[in-house]
């Protein structure tokens, strides 16, 4: 029997109920209580076979139009169930996200470290290539070949760490290693020189060892950036040009230096350099910061290079001494306690 | 280093009136003598002359004698009585050299003495004493400590003392008011160690007239006779000499008589020599004192009548032992250089001087000398450098002699001092000196005049060039074709090459005016070597793992070998030592890196720090004591290819290593998850990501597998069970990793299951392709994915398994990966469960059930000859 006031009224309340329902489980209960299997809606849906011809197409349109009218209430409803029971889900998975997380901790490099290879940087950046040689040197690499002979006073001026031996024996007749702990890196100079032969232009980065004891200013293990480039037609205008944009890579545009005479045996005519420091506390000034000069034909010719063709300048300069400057670090003690809350002041790339 | 005292200064080069040490400072730092300090005192008064009127001794109890004094100090600081007269003050004084009418220099209160030390009235002794009688030392002025200043005693004139005033300010007298300049000397500039020196060097600052001392002094010097033999019979017999050269190319004497020994050296010259750190002794000694300040000539002074002539200029023999100033009795060797005379007609038999060095005690001059012998020589460099170096004495006349001394100036200094002496100590010189000169003229420099553009890049005309060097003392010929012959001053040595001339120009007309320009190097084979690559990678990854980068001191000691469980007397032998460490106990260079990283770890953990997790990368040193000898080669000439292997052969084997050192925690207590204590799995996982990093393959093996251990494998270090011994595939053993053994822990006071790692960074890097890596095509076919957990004995381990899985499976094996490990239970005692996840996939098909069975029975077939059976 096709009722089809009953069916209209269940699909009504059904519709009502749908926009009432406040969960998807409910609405899906709803569902199936007014249009599953059991519901009135169906009931009167399969009831439409024994209706007459006649009432057989307005039955069939009816029904049509209920069943279009609660899926459309129920999809709504679903949709917005939806929405506010996701938006729910998500509140109730809300954390505080201040609170401190580090799953993966960064350790930290060493400042010393981070220096010397910007400092390489420069040098690899204007085509020069990156030397080194060994910490326990002989002394003819150290001191001979650049031209501090056996008996030379500067030689005595080192404050250098003798290795200890008694196999061998110096050109002044003195038994001992003829090793030493290299006093400066310029004892890769000539090492460079006789591996790589000319033109040469090389940076030298690395560890050199004096007899100072450890206090706010010096330590007795520290390190030095060597340049020395040997061709033809190179003057000391040269090294002046090179100095000055070292001086600006690693302290900024105002930087530039100044050479003041002195004496070094592996350079003639020598020079003291001297950095003009635009941040230096008190005020800009001049700062002491390495020695330099024309390398010493003596010392090319250690290397079987011949001085009347080939000229060179070289310099040196303390790593420490740069860094001090550039982070204002006011002792000594701090670069080489290896204390881990110094180097993690420094970001990685710094 | 020397002393500048604007005062003496002035003698010879014209300096304006308001010079201060300041602008001198700056003026010759521009030619290269460099500040080394400035030394201004800190004396601020009232300091003034009084006299002492009257003094009591009054015995003390405890021994000493103070003595209660008045003392003048004028009108304007005297005292004033109860009845309003001025009356000298009342001044409590301990030096035993307190005089009746002695002038004195009297600190009253308000005046502030070196050390913040403040005078002021005070009780003392029973009295109120009202200022302080100074000495030397109160004063900053010398050492000289052991009695108070009598003005008296200064060397001042009769007509100098009558004008001193009482309550004169005394400041001003004894120079306190003015500064000196302590100034570096490079080893080049020997001549600068001296007055004449720097006095040129002002002048080429500043461009001020100068007059050179040992010309005005030249135009007195008597003849010596024919052959050089005067008054007193010298002779210089050298059967060593040193690389060819005679120890003593001059000897040059001049005799005084009728010395009084009691005359003072004038204050004007003890004052001078105080202030640049000398002790005022005797005239005598004070005038050859004075000159080797003033004109860089040390001399000596000997007591004529003890001398017997000849004197004999030779080197020491075997065995032959010499008593020095200094009270040291030195054994001699056969390179020392002596002065000797000839008693008993015994010629040379004895010593009376290390030559150019320090005097012996006999000939000394004393109290009685009556006769005065003065001897001005020049020595080789090299034979005083030795005998320095070998006696350890560096001292005034040695410093200037291995730097070199101008070799003629010997009979104008030697005038210079008999002037002096006769002046000031009524002797009456000799004109009959004593020369043997056997020096050889400095060689003339062949200059092409190019060279300084060469060099230097200036344009410098010729003229200029011939004026600079003339102005340095340089006899200058020729130059028309562009080539001069220059020939430099006597007091020169240092001045040989044409380089060195270029620097003589360049620093006078200013390194400023030369340009700038950065030269452009040819661009090919630069950038990082793969090595400098690799070294930086693998700091990045310690450090974005967790480790912070450290840099210790190579040295260690006993102590250290000790801390790491290992013989100090093996580790000697393979350990590079230090002749002179600055610490006695830690006189070696370090064989691992671990054993100075492990002293930053302690440091940090002292300073109260958890957690404390480093690494380092840095050389290690191992002695070979089979080592050839290495030899000593000169300089300047290219050694040969065999001379250049030989040196490389001695040298110790110094890799690069990198080591790390974890401690505590590995996973720090956190609100999102619980701590987890550091074992020796956090040292291993480091030493994969390097190798991952580095794209090397590594081997990971127990000690009990690895067989023949190597020989720098230190096994007490580590805990024998949980300690990793890491190779290549090759075999080549690149380091350990693993948990320290619990008594190095113990020792080093660090956390228990403290892990750690060293690997040798050279060995690794070199068994490294530099080649770019070969990629292997992606399979897009689909993975089989199974998981295989085997039964084993405890002793097979997972490395033993997982090769033979990776053996079975073959090229279709993609990833395997270790999931789950358990011991014993079901599987029973001395067994263990190790379960793998792996994934299959072909590079050409799809593999089928059957495919993937295959590969299975395959694994679990092979896998049974280890004995490990398949559980699921």
């Amino acid at each position: 029997m096709f009722d089809e006031q009953a069916v209209t009224s269940s699909v009504t309340e059904g519709i009502e109920k749908i926009q009432k329902a406040s969960s998807t489980d409910e609405l899906k209960a709803l569902r199936a209580q007014y249009a599953g299997g059991e519901s009135e809606m169906t009931r009167a849906s399969k009831s439409i076979g024994k209706l007459p011809p006649e009432g057989k197409k307005a039955a069939g349109q009816l029904m049509s139009k209920l069943r279009a009218d609660f899926g459309r209430a129920f999809a709504a409803k679903e949709t917005e169930l939806k929405e506010l029971e996701e938006q729910k889900a998500l509140e109730a998975e809300t954390v505080d996200v201040t609170m401190p997380v580090d799953r993966h901790p960064l350790g930290a490099r060493h400042p010393l470290s981070t220096l010397m290879e910007d400092i390489q940087d420069f040098f690899v950046s204007m085509g020069w290539q990156i030397a080194d040689g060994p910490e326990v040197e002989t002394e003819w690499y150290d001191f001979d070949a650049l031209n501090f002979g056996p008996d030379h006073p500067a030689r005595q001026m080192q404050d250098t760490f003798y290795v200890k031996g008694d196999k061998a024996q110096d050109a002044a007749g003195f038994k001992g290693s003829n090793m030493v702990m290299r006093t400066q890196t310029s004892s890769d100079q000539v090492r460079g020189l006789l591996t790589r032969g000319v033109p040469l232009y090389i940076a030298c980065t690395g560890r050199v060892f004096r007899t100072d004891e450890l206090d706010a200013t010096h330590t007795p293990v520290f390190h030095q950036c060597e340049a020395l480039a040997v061709d033809k037609n190179l003057t000391m205008a040269d090294l002046k040009g090179t100095l000055d944009a070292l001086a600006v890579a690693m302290f900024g545009p105002e930087a530039k230096t100044r050479l003041r005479p002195s004496y070094f045996p592996f350079t003639e005519p020598s020079a003291e350099m001297d950095l003009w420091f635009p941040d230096k506390k008190g005020g800009p000034g001049w700062i002491e910061w390495g020695g330099c000069g024309m390398v010493n034909p003596n010392v090319l010719r250690s290397a079987g290079i011949d001085p009347d063709v080939y000229t060179g300048f070289a310099f040196g300069v303390g790593v420490e001494r740069a860094l001090l400057l550039r982070h204002d670090i006011n002792d000594m003690h701090d670069l080489v306690e290896g204390d881990i809350r110094f180097s993690k002041q420094f970001a990685m790339g710094e | 280093m020397p002393i500048v005292d604007i005062d003496w200064l002035k003698e010879h080069v014209e300096v304006p009136d308001d010079l201060t040490v300041e602008q001198l400072a700056q003026d010759l730092v521009r030619v290269g003598l460099e500040e080394e300090d400035i030394h201004a005192s800190s004396v601020t008064g009232p300091l003034v002359v009084g006299k002492i009127v009257d003094f009591t001794p009054e015995p003390q109890k405890n021994g000493k004698t103070i003595n209660w004094c008045h003392v003048d100090v004028g009108e304007k600081y005297n005292a004033t009585d109860e009845n309003g007269n001025k009356v000298p003050r009342g001044i409590i004084c301990g030096a035993p050299n307190v005089g009746k009418d002695e002038l004195v220099v009297v600190a009253l209160p308000g005046a502030v003495l070196p050390g913040d030390f403040k005078i002021a009235s005070r009780k003392t002794y029973g009295h109120v004493s009202d200022g302080m009688c100074c000495s030397q030392r109160e004063l900053g002025l010398s050492d000289e400590h052991n009695g108070i200043i009598l003005l008296r005693e200064q060397g001042y004139s009769k007509e100098e003392l009558d004008a001193l005033e009482l309550g004169q300010d005394a400041i001003h007298l004894l120079h306190l008011d003015r500064p000196t300049l302590e100034i570096n000397i490079t080893p080049d500039r020997g001549y600068a160690f001296s007055y004449r020196g720097v006095a040129r060097e002002y002048h080429h600052s500043t461009g001020r007239p100068y007059t050179d001392p040992i010309s005005l002094y030249e135009k007195h010097v008597p003849k010596a006779p024919e052959g050089g033999i005067g008054d007193v019979e010298a002779k210089i017999v050298d059967d060593n000499p040193l690389h060819g050269v005679v120890g003593c190319d001059r000897y040059y004497l001049r005799a005084v008589h009728g010395f009084n020994p009691t005359s003072h050296t004038p204050n004007w010259m003890q004052r001078r020599l105080t202030r640049a750190g000398m002790r005022p002794i005797s005239l005598a000694v004070d005038v050859t004192n004075y000159l080797m300040l003033d004109l860089g000539q040390p001399m000596h002074a000997y007591d004529l009548d003890k001398l017997n002539p000849p004197i004999v200029i030779r080197r020491a023999h075997e065995g032959e032992h010499l008593t020095t100033l200094d009270g040291k009795d030195r054994p001699l060797s056969t390179e020392d250089l002596l002065i000797t005379d000839s008693p008993e007609g015994n010629e040379g038999s004895r010593i009376i001087g290390l030559a150019g060095v320090m005097g012996g005690l006999y000939g000394e001059v004393t109290a009685e000398t009556k006769n005065l012998l003065v001897e001005c020589a020049h020595f080789d460099q090299v034979s005083i450098a030795r005998t320095a170096r070998r006696h350890k004495l560096p001292s005034e006349a040695s410093r200037r002699f291995e730097r070199g001394v101008d070799i003629e100036m010997q009979p104008a200094a030697a005038q210079a001092a008999v002037e002096l002496l006769s002046r000031y100590g009524s002797g009456e010189p000799s004109n009959n000196p004593t020369d043997l000169n056997n020096t050889v003229d400095p060689e003339a420099i062949q200059f092409k005049v190019t060279e300084v553009k060469r060099l230097v890049d200036l344009d410098v005309s010729v003229d200029r060039i011939s004026s600079i060097l003339e102005d340095i003392g340089c006899v200058v010929a020729g130059g028309g074709n562009g080539i001069m012959s220059v020939t430099p001053p006597p007091w020169r040595p240092d001045l040989t090459m044409p380089c060195d001339l270029v620097e003589e120009i360049a620093r006078l007309v200013g390194y400023d005016e030369i340009p700038v320009r950065v030269p452009p190097a040819p661009v090919n084979d630069t950038g990082l070597t793969p090595d400098q690559s690799r070294q930086r990678w693998v700091s990045s990854t310690l450090a974005e793992s967790g480790l912070v980068e450290t840099l210790s001191y190579p040295f260690v000691g006993d102590a250290d070998y000790k801390t790491f469980a290992l013989d100090p007397e093996s580790m000697a032998a393979r350990s590079v030592e230090i002749t002179n460490p600055l610490g006695g106990d830690r006189p070696y260079l370090r064989t691992d890196l671990l054993h100075t990283l492990a002293l930053t770890a302690q440091r940090n953990i002292r300073r109260g720090l958890d957690n404390v997790k480093i690494y380092e990368i840095g050389h290690v040193f191992h002695n070979d004591p089979s080592a050839p000898p290495i030899p000593a080669l000169p300089g300047g000439v290219r050694p040969t290819d065999e001379q250049l292997a030989a040196l490389d052969a001695g040298l110790p084997d110094q890799p690069l290593h990198v080591a790390g050192l974890i401690t505590g925690d590995a996973v720090a207590k956190g609100w999102y998850e619980d701590s987890r204590e550091v074992d020796w799995s956090d040292a291993l996982s480091r030493v994969r990501r390097i190798a991952e990093r580095l794209g090397v393959e590594i081997v990971v093996t127990a000690p009990a597998n690895y067989g023949e251990l190597p020989s720098t494998y230190e096994a007490a270090t580590w805990h024998p069970g949980r300690t990793a011994l890491v190779s290549l595939t090759d075999g080549t053993w690149i380091g350990v990793a693993g948990e320290l053994h619990p008594h190095v822990i113990e020792n080093l006071g660090i956390p228990a299951h403290s892990a750690a790692f060293e690997l040798d960074l050279t060995t690794l890097f070199d068994h490294l392709s530099d080649q770019p890596l070969q990629a292997k095509a992606i399979s897009t076919f689909p993975p089989v994915k199974q998981d295989l957990a085997f039964s084993v004995e405890e002793s097979v381990t997972s490395a033993q398994l997982e090769a033979v899985i990776r053996e079975a499976a073959g090229d279709v094996l993609e990833s395997i990966t270790l999931f789950d490990v358990f011991h014993g239970g079901a599987l029973g005692e001395g067994k263990k469960s190790l379960a793998y996840a792996v994934a299959f996939r072909s590079s050409s098909k799809t593999l089928t059930a059957e495919d993937s069975e295959a590969i299975r029975a395959s694994i679990v077939e092979k896998a049974q000859e280890i004995g490990a059976q398949l559980r699921s």
